[in-house]
């Protein structure tokens, strides 16, 4: 195997105690917390800049760029705000990450509020996960009480409070300005952008809003350096990703390796497929992302490379399907995913994943219509680009994607059900490989 | 900026103006303006339906995407500040802007119902325009629309049919932003958007009427309209809105000689694009319950007669009364149908015992009218407030009293204005205008406003600062001093706001003891010479300076008047014993629409026109004209100067009669220019112990204009009292109150509110089971005995 993992945040994830304050800490938990409390705090955000970390949340947008534009000296009260409102269908790297090692998070969540001059900061994490919140909480309260989090903090004059905050169930959430309404205790669409949360953010002040990977990387890269960080991954990806690899493999589950990696390794590392099966298609991070198929199983796992390959790294979460999904079938899954999730403020996420997941139900069920599949095409451009936020373009991207590759299942579905096409009951994991 | 968006102010030049090109052409727009604005301005109309110039931007429906030179995505046009140089290309220069634009309006069609054949909207809607317009001829979309059960009502008058909403978000951000009655949201997610209130909390607001108005499509009807008229078979006319002296621009709407609706209608410097429920909807009585016919007093009843016998009766009788004749306009009337009372009183009668305050008043408000309101020019307007770095109320509750000033002050307070209110307690109006209250008991407010906070003090030094005092400081001995003072130390304007239309219009028009037209005073020579070569009568022919006020009514339980020509006159506005006072007359003529305490005493009664059925001219606030037409051109009812005019030519003189000469008279009078009498200030009233009672009108309460629609008097506000909880605790007050004076008592539930003084109670003047001056025969700032309710 050509590229090894690399386990840092996931790497003492076996120690049964990392949960607690004392497991991290005998692991070398809050060392750059230490250090970072003794740098200036322009340093910091100059040290994430050169360590090239990019938002792990999806957009991939340079972490320490996000924290430079917030205006300093300016007498507001700023705020830091950790996304960790996972709720992709495939997304599942957060949620781990706080269950297994949440100080990491709450060291990151100090250190970024110390650069950034927060002395507020919030973890919203969704309402769904309620072991998550209690392991967060229990780290918050552990911290607090060892005097991580608090007032003069390790006598530098430092003050943080730190609230976790749940959410109730909506995945617009996760989008950053409608999870600020949220907070704020309003109804969580998104807002209109500018300003911008750097400059009126939550409650109207300079705000940053990073996910929960990209905090957790931040001791990490403040305790052993830049160059230590840009050792791993790419050139424009630089450092290492916790990869949550689904679908039909063997061993399912999180894989921390550098950016870079390619999915075939990842699939080695994940047993490969499940016996008998073989990769169809596969999405690299979540279900907003076009999929991708067996051709490109060799590309390197790069915000880079994955744009090139007309689609996106994301979440970085692979999910992969073997010959027994049909496509008509998960497309019609993640739409009415989106369709559920759409929050109605603009017309054409609203009204377009309203039309698309009727027509594409039709086509479910065997009753598609052959010039359906263009007016779907055309939807999906009438809503891409075209809506408030990224979730009306993440629901017009599984249809396309689906038809480059896959278009003569659509013109099968004008005729017969994905169900007789494919046999559900092949593709459930505990169908034997007999039944594929 | 929006050009549209700061309406007082737009006349102004701006200082630094940027390029844009819209569709290949270059106009120069102010800083901030929005590419949907720049586009207007060139008269590029780009599709829109959550895009309303007085809201905030939204960006919600889409509608307006446009492409903008280096922009990847098209953009939309209503939330897109154009910087210096920005080309932005329409659907009429841009494949990408008409597409995306065809998408959205197919978008918004899938889940509408197509019933513009029985919908309100139809004819009049912007969705149905819009997609004629930038729409494909045919939808593509075959599967079921969604459906929701119809209507809902989100208020007694306020209809909701949700599935024809396009989740705009005008209406709850109208709520939020505009009147502050943020009840109306959006509830539920997706396609499942709809929107709705809380359970058991409806849209309880005065200005919900609005949300209709500015629906882009037939979402929200009202009750009184909903399914009675076709847009294109209604008759429109500009109006003015007759209910108070906000001066509202409107539009009035009917079918077949039936008034169908009464919309805001757009006047940037007044109303901007709203007006309040009770201006919207207070219509019926134009038409219901109306007097037809004379009538005269026979045997102790009235009886019809004909418009000859009632002349007759009526002239002779004033005649016969002559300068013994007490002339009292309310504030219903126009401003030329005061000015003929006032002509007739005395070239005619040869008496100046006229007053048009038919209200609670005082010989202090006398004094201050003459000397700093009467016609004066306009010193104080709409677009002032919104500029003042702090405004003042005095005995004033703009809510209730003046809805649009409220509206305007609301506007001006999220823009930085601070608001004051020398008052009893912190409203819910005050609240939602972030005003701070500065605690004065009813009928006590000249030492407050005497000894205010100097932080509040200063503020009003500032330059634009505003006072604005409310009708009811008249009831508050030295109140109008006070306020002269500050005004005059401090440098704030000064402005007076009557609840009624018509006051400021009477006022100006000369319906008032001692105050000949535009404010000339009746014992100036020059002024008299004026007015008396005007009405071609000798100067010695204008009387000598009458009584009005407590003087004109002691004179009439003295005895010493004898005869009453009353018109526009509200009585429950009066204190009881004014109206019980004309009882004792000879002779009492009253020219009324409606039946009333007054035609009830009247020994001869003369059908007069409403608004609908005249034109004329009220006076705002401000003192700014706002004339309106006619509705109803072929109306037989005359107005009060038409029925004047006949009562004169009865008594062998001539006043001209129609509105069109009494404009002409009163355009070449002209202003006066003369010397005012000086202000005599009165005294603070001193402390008396006892409970004070607050009291004013509400907004939509039992005023006789409000009959007609029950969906309307749902919406009114339920009748309490208030009190704060140390005045409830120490006289033992629970659940109700009883509340009693001289008149009586009413028994009323308590609303205990924090905010209130100790020692006060508050509660409505003429409101359902509490009418002040009726039930307790007392008024604003008198004491009343407070006990423990028990039951109602």
């Amino acid at each position: 195997m050509s590229t090894p993992l690399t386990p840092v945040i996931t790497e003492f994830w076996d120690r049964p105690d990392l949960y607690t304050l004392d497991g991290y800490r005998a692991v070398g938990g809050y060392q750059g917390l230490t250090k970072a409390l003794q740098m200036d705090p322009d340093d910091i955000i100059a040290q994430v800049k050169e360590s090239g970390l990019r938002g792990r949340g999806g957009a991939g947008f340079p972490t320490g760029m996000k924290w430079g534009f917030v205006p300093q000296g300016d007498g507001k009260p700023h705020y830091l705000v950790v996304n960790a409102d996972e709720s992709e269908p495939g997304a599942c790297k957060d949620i781990p990450i706080m269950m297994a090692n949440p100080h990491a998070l709450v060291e990151g969540v100090i250190i970024a509020s110390y650069a950034i001059r927060a002395n507020h900061a919030f973890i919203y994490i969704r309402g769904e996960v309620p072991n998550a919140i209690r392991k967060v909480e229990f780290a918050v309260k552990q911290a607090r009480e060892a005097g991580l989090i608090g007032t003069n903090i390790q006598g530098s004059g430092f003050d943080l409070d730190v609230v976790v905050h749940s959410g109730a169930g909506a995945y617009i959430c996760g989008e950053e300005t409608a999870l600020l309404d949220s907070l704020e205790g309003y109804r969580g669409q998104p807002r209109l952008k500018p300003p911008f949360p750097a400059v009126a953010g939550l409650y109207a002040s300079p705000t940053v809003i990073n996910n929960v990977e990209t905090i957790a990387n931040i001791p990490y890269i403040v305790d052993r350096g830049v160059e230590w960080f840009r050792g791993f991954g790419t050139e424009k990806s630089p450092g290492f990703k916790v990869f949550a690899v689904s679908g039909h493999v063997k061993r399912p589950g999180i894989y921390e390796a550098p950016l870079g990696i390619t999915m075939r390794e990842l699939l080695d590392y994940a047993g490969g497929m499940r016996d008998g099966s073989d990769v169809k298609f596969w999405i690299p991070g979540g279900s907003s992302v076009p999929m991708l198929t067996p051709e490109h199983l060799d590309l390197p796992l790069t915000y880079e490379s994955m744009a090139e390959a007309g689609t996106m790294l994301g979440t970085g979460t692979p999910m992969v399907f073997d010959q027994t999904v049909s496509v008509v079938k998960a497309v019609t899954r993640w739409l009415e995913f989106y369709k559920h999730e759409s929050c109605g403020k603009c017309t054409p996420c609203r009204e377009g994943t309203y039309w698309i997941t009727g027509v594409l139900e039709k086509f479910e069920h065997g009753h598609g219509e052959e010039q359906e599949m263009e007016t779907l095409t055309s939807l999906c451009s009438q809503i891409s680009g075209r809506s408030f936020c990224a979730l009306g373009d993440a629901a017009a991207t599984p249809y396309p994607a689906a038809m480059k590759y896959f278009r003569d299942e659509f013109v099968a579905a004008t005729h017969t059900s994905a169900d007789e096409q494919f046999d559900p009951i092949a593709s459930y994991v505990f169908a034997g490989a007999a039944a594929r | 900026m929006t050009i549209t968006n700061d309406s007082g102010t737009d006349l102004a030049v701006p200082s630094e103006l940027i390029t844009v090109i819209v569709d290949g052409v270059a106009i120069g727009v102010p800083k901030g303006t929005l590419a949907i604005r720049a586009a207007e301005m060139l008269g590029i109309e780009i599709p829109r339906f959550c895009d309303h110039p007085l809201l905030d931007p939204v960006a919600a429906c889409r509608a307006c995407l446009v492409e903008i030179e280096g922009v990847p995505k098209p953009q939309p046009a209503c939330a897109q500040v154009v910087s210096d140089g920005m080309q932005i290309r329409t659907q009429f220069s841009s494949d990408v802007a008409r597409e995306a634009q065809e998408g959205v309006m197919e978008f918004l069609l899938l889940n509408h119902p197509l019933d513009c054949p029985v919908c309100d909207k139809g004819g009049e809607c912007p969705l149905q325009n819009q997609a004629m317009s930038v729409g494909r001829p045919e939808s593509r979309f075959t599967l079921d629309k969604r459906e929701f059960e119809k209507p809902i009502n989100v208020s007694a008058q306020i209809l909701l049919d949700r599935e024809r909403c396009v989740s705009c978000a005008r209406c709850t951000r109208f709520a939020d932003q505009i009147a502050g009655d943020p009840m109306l949201e959006l509830l539920e997610r997706g396609a499942q958007q709809q929107v709705g209130t809380a359970d058991d909390e409806p849209f309880d607001s005065y200005f919900s009427g609005n949300t209709i108005q500015i629906c882009p499509v037939g979402a929200l009807t009202s009750a009184t309209y909903r399914f009675r008229a076709r847009p294109f078979d209604l008759v429109s006319v500009p109006t003015t809105c007759e209910h108070c002296a906000s001066g509202c621009s409107l539009r009035t709407d009917y079918r077949r000689s039936t008034i169908t609706r009464r919309l805001a209608w757009d006047d940037p410097q007044v109303n901007e694009e709203w007006n309040c429920d009770k201006g919207r909807f207070a219509f019926p009585y134009l038409q219901e319950g109306r007097l037809e016919w004379p009538m005269i007093r026979e045997n102790g009843e009235l009886r019809t007669a004909s418009w000859p016998e009632a002349i007759d009766v009526a002239a002779r009788g004033l005649k016969a009364a002559g300068a013994d004749t007490a002339v009292l306009v309310g504030g219903r009337s126009t401003m030329e149908d005061a000015y003929a009372y006032q002509r007739f009183a005395r070239a005619i009668l040869g008496t100046d015992n006229i007053d048009f305050r038919a209200r609670a008043n005082s010989s202090e408000e006398h004094s201050f009218l003459a000397s700093h309101v009467a016609g004066t020019a306009i010193r104080v307007e709409y677009s002032d407030l919104e500029s003042a770095p702090a405004v003042l109320l005095v005995s004033f509750e703009p809510e209730d009293e003046s809805p649009i000033v409220f509206l305007r002050l609301r506007k001006a307070s999220r823009s930085g204005t601070r608001v004051f209110s020398v008052g009893s307690g912190a409203t819910h109006g005050l609240e939602k205008m972030a005003g701070t209250c500065i605690p004065a008991a009813p009928g006590l407010e000249a030492s407050v406003l005497d000894e205010l906070p100097q932080d509040v003090r200063d503020t009003l030094a500032e330059p634009g600062a505003v006072i604005m005092v409310g009708e009811r400081a008249a009831a508050s001995a030295g109140a109008l001093s006070a306020a002269v003072r500050l005004a005059e130390s401090t440098g704030a304007a000064l402005a007076w706001v009557p609840r009624r239309a018509g006051e400021r219009g009477a006022l100006d028009a000369g319906a008032l003891a001692g105050l000949l037209p535009g404010g000339r005073p009746l014992t100036d020579t020059a002024a008299r010479a004026e007015i008396a070569q005007a009405w071609g009568i000798a100067e010695s022919d204008l009387p000598q300076p009458g009584l009005s006020g407590v003087q004109l009514h002691d004179a009439v339980a003295a005895g010493r008047i004898s005869a009453a020509l009353v018109g526009g006159v509200e009585p429950a506005d009066y204190p009881l014993d004014a109206v019980e006072a004309l009882r004792e007359l000879d002779f009492v003529v009253s020219l009324e629409n409606h039946h009333s305490a007054v035609t009830e005493l009247a020994d001869v009664v003369l059908p007069v026109a409403v608004v609908s059925e005249k034109s004329g001219t009220f006076l705002d606030w401000e003192g700014r004209p706002r004339p309106f037409g006619q509705v109803f051109r072929d109306a037989m009812m005359g107005s009060d100067a038409y029925v004047l005019g006949m009562l004169a030519s009865a008594l062998d003189a001539h006043q001209p009669s129609s509105v069109g000469d009494i404009r002409a008279e009163l355009g070449r009078l002209g202003p006066w220019h003369g010397s005012r009498a000086p202000f005599t200030a009165t005294a603070p009233a001193s402390a008396e112990p006892g409970i004070r009672l607050d009291t004013w009108r509400l907004l939509l309460d039992l005023g006789v204009m409000q009959e007609g629609d029950p969906h309307l008097a749902a919406t009114a506000r339920p009748t309490v009292a208030r009190m704060s909880p140390g005045t409830a605790q120490q006289h033992s007050i629970g659940a109700h109150v009883r509340l009693e004076g001289p008149g009586g008592f009413v028994t009323l539930p308590v609303e205990l509110d924090e905010s209130m003084m100790d020692g006060v109670v508050w509660a409505p003047m003429n409101s359902q089971g509490c009418r002040v001056y009726r039930d307790l025969g007392v008024g604003y700032g008198h004491t009343v005995r407070i006990t423990g309710g028990g039951t109602i």
